[in-house]
């Protein structure tokens, strides 16, 4: 067992933090405070092929592993979580599951535009009525001649309006079982953002990571080619909670930069900071609090990286990836709490960037599977 | 690569013109120059490379030079590596010096490695200090010490170290020198100097390139290395705009106004007006740095200064372990104020 | 067209020092970096590449663990690498370095030698020069912009207060200033292409026409007689008084030293 990083990912993660200094961090407080997204931050990361790491090169992409692709959210979220998100949500959940159930066709139409990143993507399976509970979800997908038919709406769609390509559930079918039960069946499709009949709703208000773009997709009598269907018919859930798998792996990387761009303003603060005619840091409280700090995110990335070797060499890495995902954004929520409290009140002003990271902090045990389901994922897995 | 080093003789300094007129180096090199051939009890010669350059002569006999050796030379008109080397080669191999010491300009650091490497001897870049001393610096029972050895002082690794070298078996013992570092000599009117022309029998070779264009880039800041006041800004002042107040203050007591790296890598000042390794050394009179945390780089730049005054918020600033005078505050209320007052003070005088 | 750049792996001075008790630098303890004059004049031969088509080899001397650098440079885009090593070859100054670069060159093929114009760590700026001395090759110093015209290269050159352009005929040895563009960044396909390749290694036997009087330490003419950390003239006074205090002590200053 080798707890060392060998030379290609020390190397690219120099390149990450390289980038993510001089491009990504100037921005960050811009991005948070105007909610605008950053679209040349994103034409620059496709550029240099940060967004198609983890895919094949055959495909456009990078060749690269998802332990470098973590190592990128990673990085990208200690200056700015927004950012990180962006890189999140296109390549674990819509550039991954083209690459994984995609055909031919699919993969060469639409996932070599996305690890180029000529385009962006996104996915869909948040419903009003459906967030933790699937089954809730109602918007369908009628087959109707050689197209399917969309109605509906999806919320809470990370790079909503900002994506052109969307991997959207929607229900095809109910079965009743014996007992008269209703079952909704689901499959995935590819959906292009100017398809008639495809448009959004409002623009969500954030707590933090503002910057994403946010929004409620709406489906009108929106006819997709039944080309664009993503997998199997009926196949839409296992092909949502498997993507969720991955996209679990990359929220932890975002949670786990979060806690390490706060950790590491903090030490520098408790340096620099005077009370009592000498640094906080002399003091025995500061140097304890960033001890269980420091820990606790070494822990939270050992937790990611393993997840991200298990998505590389595993079939199935459910357990690993809602371990990471759950510790992590514990961690981050924590180390992001202790590092405003240790900046005092200059913490909670937005002069420093601590509040900021506190309250980007958050989302990572609320979307993409809250602690509450990563932990019934982990324990459903004990107890089968 | 060893050499008989008895047979050179003389300490030669290049006189670099450009357009006909001497650089303010070749004369501090003369200056510097006089006092190494004091110890040497020896000559200073001046080379002077140009086309219709004789008119100069005067100028550096009048700075001290004993000698004055004059290439002239069509080919010579505008700085080219090729001619440049080959007739300060010539000049070298027919004359011998013990010395040779060139500015440590654009032009010398392109002229120097190429001039050293064709007459097989070491260079040292960008010397600080020259002196005549011992080498090795202390006996070493077994080894040979040798005497009256050029020492070349220079900064390195970004001016965190200092190292002093000798150039032992090979002659001339060469070294560009950096500008603004050495003093020249008062001038002597109507002071005299051994004029030699001598012709480097020029040869146009592979090595030529061929001048299409010359641009002159339209001179927009005043010259930071001879004023003798300078107020210098940081990366505290906070913007290209707020360097109002420094140049207001600069205005006030007749100075210049320039700046720390930071401020060029942000885009707030051009790069001419740069301070530090990477920009200029500076020996001011009066130095303010306002803004300006220190780094070590900076430092190597301005710490020569005579009078070093900082104004920083943060106390722990490193620019306070060189500044004679140093002011812990807000440099918005200091400097405007500061500028207010010496306009006062100076009304008072008139 | 090939080109050729000599790249160096340094230590980064502007993240601060570190020395060891006796004084000397620890270079181990420091970061490295690729020197950003090098870097400038990589990403001018990628350019040269990009528009002309080239091919792009990556020359270094050091230490085995300088192999990173060429890694580096062949993340970002370069197309070989070759690593001069050899014990015998440490403790070269300018003209030894030279020289055995010089002996590396004439072993590859090339139309446009580039170098940085110097290095972070020693600022001498020497080693291109007399690079192309050695190879009998015209120099163009200080190179703000390079573009390629047949057989030859019209070079915009930086003096001062003006700039040459200049045309040579290939090949011909170019210095780049890194002022002369934003280098590009690397790509992780890149850096995962470039672990998989060969970096070929020169030791002392694979240089060409170089005497053993001319390398290493022993074929150096400089020698290092002292070194030492920069004695600092030190801190005089320093006060924390309110504004208009501050104003009134500066005043009293610039009068005793007799300024106003």
């Amino acid at each position: 067992m080798d707890f060392t990083l060998d030379k290609k990912h020390e190397m690219a993660r120099s390149l990450f933090r390289e980038f993510a200094e001089k491009e990504v961090k100037p921005l960050a407080v811009e991005v948070d405070e105007t909610e605008i997204f950053p679209r040349e931050t994103v034409t620059k990361m496709a550029k240099y092929g940060f967004l198609g790491i983890p895919v094949a090169k055959e495909f456009g992409g990078q060749g690269a592993d998802p332990l470098a692709y973590v190592m990128c959210v990673e990085e990208i979220s200690k200056v700015c979580a927004t950012t990180g998100v962006i890189v999140s949500a296109h390549t674990s959940l819509c550039a991954d599951p083209i690459a994984m159930y995609g055909t031919p066709e699919q993969k060469e139409k639409y996932l070599v535009p996305l690890a180029k990143g000529e385009k962006l993507g996104a996915f869909a399976l948040t419903e009003p009525n459906a967030g933790t509970d699937a089954q809730g979800a109602v918007t369908k997908a009628v087959l109707d001649g050689d197209e399917y038919v969309l109605n509906g709406s999806k919320i809470f769609i990370t790079n909503g309006k900002e994506a052109d390509i969307y991997v959207v559930i929607a229900c095809t079918e109910i079965k009743v079982d014996a007992k008269g039960r209703q079952k909704k069946i689901f499959s995935a499709f590819i959906v292009e953002k100017d398809t008639p009949g495809f448009g959004f709703g409002t623009k969500e208000k954030k707590m933090g990571i503002r910057g994403s773009s946010t929004y409620e997709l709406i489906f009108t009598d929106c006819r997709v080619p039944k080309e664009n269907m993503l997998g199997p018919a009926g196949k839409g859930f296992g092909i949502a909670m498997h993507t969720l798998d991955g996209g679990r792996i990359g929220i932890a990387a975002q949670a786990l930069g979060i806690a390490e761009g706060a950790l590491e303003r903090t030490v520098a603060y408790v340096k620099e900071r005077k009370q009592f005619g000498r640094s906080i840091g002399a003091f025995q409280n500061t140097q304890f609090e960033l001890a269980n700090m420091a820990t606790k995110v070494k822990a939270a990335q050992m937790l990611v990286y393993r997840a991200a070797m298990a998505k590389a060499t595993q079939k199935t890495y459910s357990e690993e990836a809602a371990m990471a995902k759950l510790y992590a954004a514990e961690v981050a929520m924590e180390v992001t709490t202790k590092a405003v409290q240790l900046h005092g009140g200059y913490g909670y002003t937005r002069e420093y960037e601590i509040e900021r990271m506190m309250r980007d902090a958050k989302i990572t045990e609320v979307y993409e599977g809250t602690s509450e389901v990563q932990r019934m994922v982990i324990s459903g897995a004990l107890l089968k | 690569m060893r050499q008989n080093t008895e047979e050179y003789r003389g300490v030669f300094t290049f006189a670099q013109q450009v357009d006909g007129k001497l650089s303010g180096i070749s004369l501090e090199l003369i200056g510097k120059g006089k006092d190494l051939a004091a110890d040497l009890n020896t000559e200073v010669t001046a080379v002077l490379l140009g086309s219709d350059i004789k008119g100069l002569v005067e100028e550096l006999a009048e700075h001290g030079a004993d000698k004055i050796i004059v290439v002239d030379d069509p080919k010579l008109k505008e700085y080219r590596t090729e001619p440049y080397t080959q007739a300060l080669a010539a000049v070298i191999n027919e004359f011998k010096p013990e010395i040779f010491i060139i500015g440590a300009t654009a032009i010398g650091r392109d002229l120097g490695p190429r001039v050293s490497a064709r007459v097989g001897t070491g260079l040292t870049a960008d010397c600080t200090q020259l002196e005549i001393g011992d080498y090795p610096l202390v006996a070493i029972a077994g080894r040979e010490q040798k005497h009256n050895q050029l020492l070349m002082t220079r900064p390195a690794f970004g001016g965190n170290t200092i190292a002093t070298i000798a150039c032992p078996e090979n002659r001339p013992q060469m070294a560009t020198v950096r500008p603004g570092v050495m003093q020249k000599k008062e001038r002597v009117a109507g002071a005299k100097a051994q004029v030699i022309d001598f012709d480097a029998k020029l040869e146009e070779n592979s090595k030529y390139v061929e001048i299409l264009e010359i641009v002159k880039n339209a001179k927009t800041t005043e010259d930071i290395m001879a004023a003798k006041i300078l107020v210098s800004g940081g990366r505290g002042v906070g913007s290209a705009e707020n360097f109002k107040i420094l140049k207001d203050l600069a205005d006030a007591l007749h100075g210049t106004v320039s700046c720390s790296r930071a401020v060029v890598d942000a885009g707030w000042m051009s790069k001419d007006i740069q301070v530090g390794q990477t920009g200029k050394t500076v020996r001011p009179h009066l130095y303010f740095a306002i803004g300006i945390s220190g780094a070590i780089q900076h430092l190597a730049g301005m710490e020569e200064s005579d009078i070093i005054i900082a104004i920083n918020k943060d106390e722990n600033a490193p620019i306070f372990s060189v500044a004679d005078y140093g002011i812990v505050g807000d440099l918005n209320k200091i400097v405007p104020a500061l500028t207010e007052k010496i306009k006062a003070e100076l009304a008072k005088e008139d | 067209m090939k080109i050729v750049v000599c790249i160096k792996q340094v230590p980064d001075t502007k993240g601060g020092v570190v020395f060891n008790p006796d004084g000397t630098l620890n270079r181990g303890a420091m970061l490295t970096i690729m020197n950003p004059d090098d870097k400038a004049g990589l990403e001018a031969a990628l350019r040269l590449k990009d528009k002309y088509g080239a091919e792009v080899t990556v020359v270094t001397m050091g230490l085995p663990k300088a192999d990173e650098v060429l890694r580096e440079a062949m993340a970002m885009g370069a197309d070989k690498a070759v690593l001069i090593t050899d014990r015998v070859l440490g403790g070269a100054d300018t003209w030894a370095t030279s020289q055995t670069i010089a002996g590396a060159l004439r072993k590859l093929e090339y139309d446009l030698v580039i170098t940085g114009r110097q290095a972070i760590d020693g600022d001498t700026a020497q080693v291109g020069p007399q690079i192309s001395e050695h190879l009998d090759l015209p120099v163009i110093s200080y190179a703000q912009k390079i573009e390629i015209d047949g057989d030859s290269v019209v070079v915009e050159r930086q003096f001062d207060d003006r700039y040459h352009v200049l045309k040579a005929k290939m090949p011909v040895l170019i210095t780049a200033l890194s002022e002369l563009n934003e280098p590009r960044y690397m790509t992780p396909g890149g850096i995962f292409d470039a672990y998989d390749k060969e970096v070929t290694v020169f030791s002392r036997a694979d240089l060409v026409g170089v005497d053993d009087s001319n390398i290493g330490l022993k074929g150096s003419p400089t020698q290092i007689a002292k070194a030492s950390d920069k004695v600092r003239k030190g801190a005089g006074e320093q006060v924390n008084l309110g504004a208009s205090e501050s104003v009134d002590y500066i005043i009293g200053k610039l009068k005793e030293t007799h300024i106003i």
